[in-house]
């Protein structure tokens, strides 16, 4: 094998040193020179010939956006939402990631000055954990919330209106924020952006965005009369209205037999969370 | 004109670029995530690998064959390919600004995509002519496109799945693109 090899190699190794020339060695430098040379020049007339006029404002703005291409202000990435501030047709906050220092210098680029939101978070209305709430029975489908949705009895959980915990709000998360604990989505308050992805994957529109100073959450969703609930979720809105008699700022209402909080007036007093009998209302510190 | 028809049947099906001779897996694997990109990453390739080939074919028969530098190829195709995906983002940029949001940052990425070379130097192997080296670029990207899309769509699916934690990610995408190319051998027939 190795004379074989030797055979072979040797001749060839002899033709290429018969073979080497000066002369070879300087055309072929020239052409690969006179490729490169001509290559630059030519990209470098082409820049200037092909040169757009791009906005430097929306580079500057750009550059101060995250970068995570979340579309959670609605434009198609940063790039998108950059074009769109630096031509005034976003204002300098519509990043619901971006901190108050990053809107603040978005501001500047753009010589306005920015209204400042108030921060929101995510939070997931139901609270029926696994041992709060029974399963009709075993599915085995596809491990995916809008597709489980489409099974009988939306989901295989006694309440249809619950979280049915596949993930599909995990898997959307570009900020790793929101889990399955114990068969419910949780979102974790600190790593939450506030950029809404979540929202729209939930098929049963359980996550809301909410003040991240709101402490005082419902932490569930079902509409169904008090019994029904009862039958199905030990941890569920009965809709008893005992929290709209505690409220002292009438910030808490029961429509639909599901009882709301109106941010604007709650103070996080806790007096509903005390009356509440199913222990639905709860102060959250989500984390 | 039976002959082209030829290589584009046996460069898109047969040779599949990506499913028999393995060139071009990194934005085969990278972005095929998404039917809608894998779609936009095949329209960039089928652009730039027919002018590509065109171009490649010519420098190669007119400047290195006469010159006795055949030997230079793969060095002058690199760079001559760098600088038409340069050029090419350039004119796009200017005169079809859809286009160049369309490709997006796949157009770069193409001049690290190794089909584009491997293509080029397989024309130069086959000694194809300029029309038919253009036809096998036309053939070869339109194979590759066929691939990513067809993995784009499988990957879809796959994200429904319940994948063994330890075959999560790359693993079973390799392993669907060996079941892939499996199927693509059938085509060996033809």
């Amino acid at each position: 094998m190795l004379n074989m090899m030797q055979d072979s190699f040797l001749p060839d190794m002899l033709r290429v040193a018969a073979a080497f020339s000066f002369q070879g060695v300087m055309v072929a430098t020239a052409i690969v020179a006179g490729v490169g040379l001509f290559i630059g020049l030519f990209l470098g007339f082409a820049a200037k010939t092909f040169a757009v006029q791009q906005d430097e404002r929306e580079v500057k703005v750009r550059e101060l956006l995250p970068g995570a291409n979340c579309g959670g202000c609605g434009y198609p990435g940063c790039d998108g939402l950059a074009a769109a501030i630096a031509k005034g047709e976003a204002p300098a906050n519509a990043c619901p990631v971006a901190n108050k220092e990053a809107h603040a210098q978005i501001a500047e680029v753009m010589g306005t000055s920015v209204e400042e939101s108030e921060k929101m978070v995510a939070f997931v209305k139901c609270v029926g954990t696994c041992d709060k709430t029974e399963v009709k029975y075993e599915y085995y489908g596809v491990q995916d919330c809008n597709k489980a949705a489409v099974a009988p009895g939306k989901g295989n959980k006694k309440c249809s209106y619950g979280c049915m915990g596949y993930g599909s709000c995990v898997r959307v998360c570009a900020f790793d924020a929101i889990h399955i604990v114990d068969g419910i989505a949780v979102v974790d308050k600190e790593k939450c952006t506030g950029c809404s992805s979540c929202t729209a994957q939930c098929p049963n529109k359980l996550i809301e965005m909410v003040p991240d100073r709101a402490k005082t959450l419902v932490g569930c969703s079902s509409l169904d009369k008090g019994k029904d609930v009862k039958a199905a979720c030990s941890a569920g809105c009965i809709g008893c209205k005992l929290c709209v008699k505690a409220c002292e700022f009438d910030a808490i209402h029961v429509d639909n037999n599901l009882a709301y909080i109106d941010y604007s007036k709650c103070t996080n007093c806790g007096k509903c969370v005390a009356v509440c009998p199913v222990k639905v209302i709860q102060v959250k510190a989500i984390s | 004109m039976k002959e082209l028809i030829m290589i584009i049947i046996g460069s898109a099906l047969v040779n599949n670029v990506v499913l028999s001779q393995f060139l071009g897996l990194c934005p085969f694997l990278g972005v095929s995530k998404k039917t809608n990109t894998a779609a936009g990453m095949g329209a960039a390739v089928i652009f730039v690998i027919t002018v590509a080939s065109a171009l490649c074919s010519l420098i190669y028969s007119k400047l290195l064959v006469p010159l006795d530098m055949g030997y230079l190829q793969t060095i002058v195709f690199i760079l001559v390919i760098a600088c038409l995906v340069q050029f090419v983002e350039l004119i796009l940029k200017k005169y079809s600004r859809p286009l160049y949001s369309a490709l997006g940052v796949y157009l770069p990425l193409i001049t690290t995509n190794c089909a584009v070379l491997g293509v080029a130097l397989i024309n130069v192997t086959e000694d194809y002519g300029l029309v038919k080296s253009t036809i096998n670029g036309f053939g070869t990207a339109a194979g590759f496109t066929i691939a990513i899309i067809i993995m784009a769509g499988i990957r879809e699916r796959i994200e429904y799945n319940d994948v063994t934690k330890s075959f999560q990610g790359s693993p079973i995408v390799l392993i669907t693109a060996g079941l892939m190319a499996m199927a693509f051998f059938g085509f060996a027939g033809l």
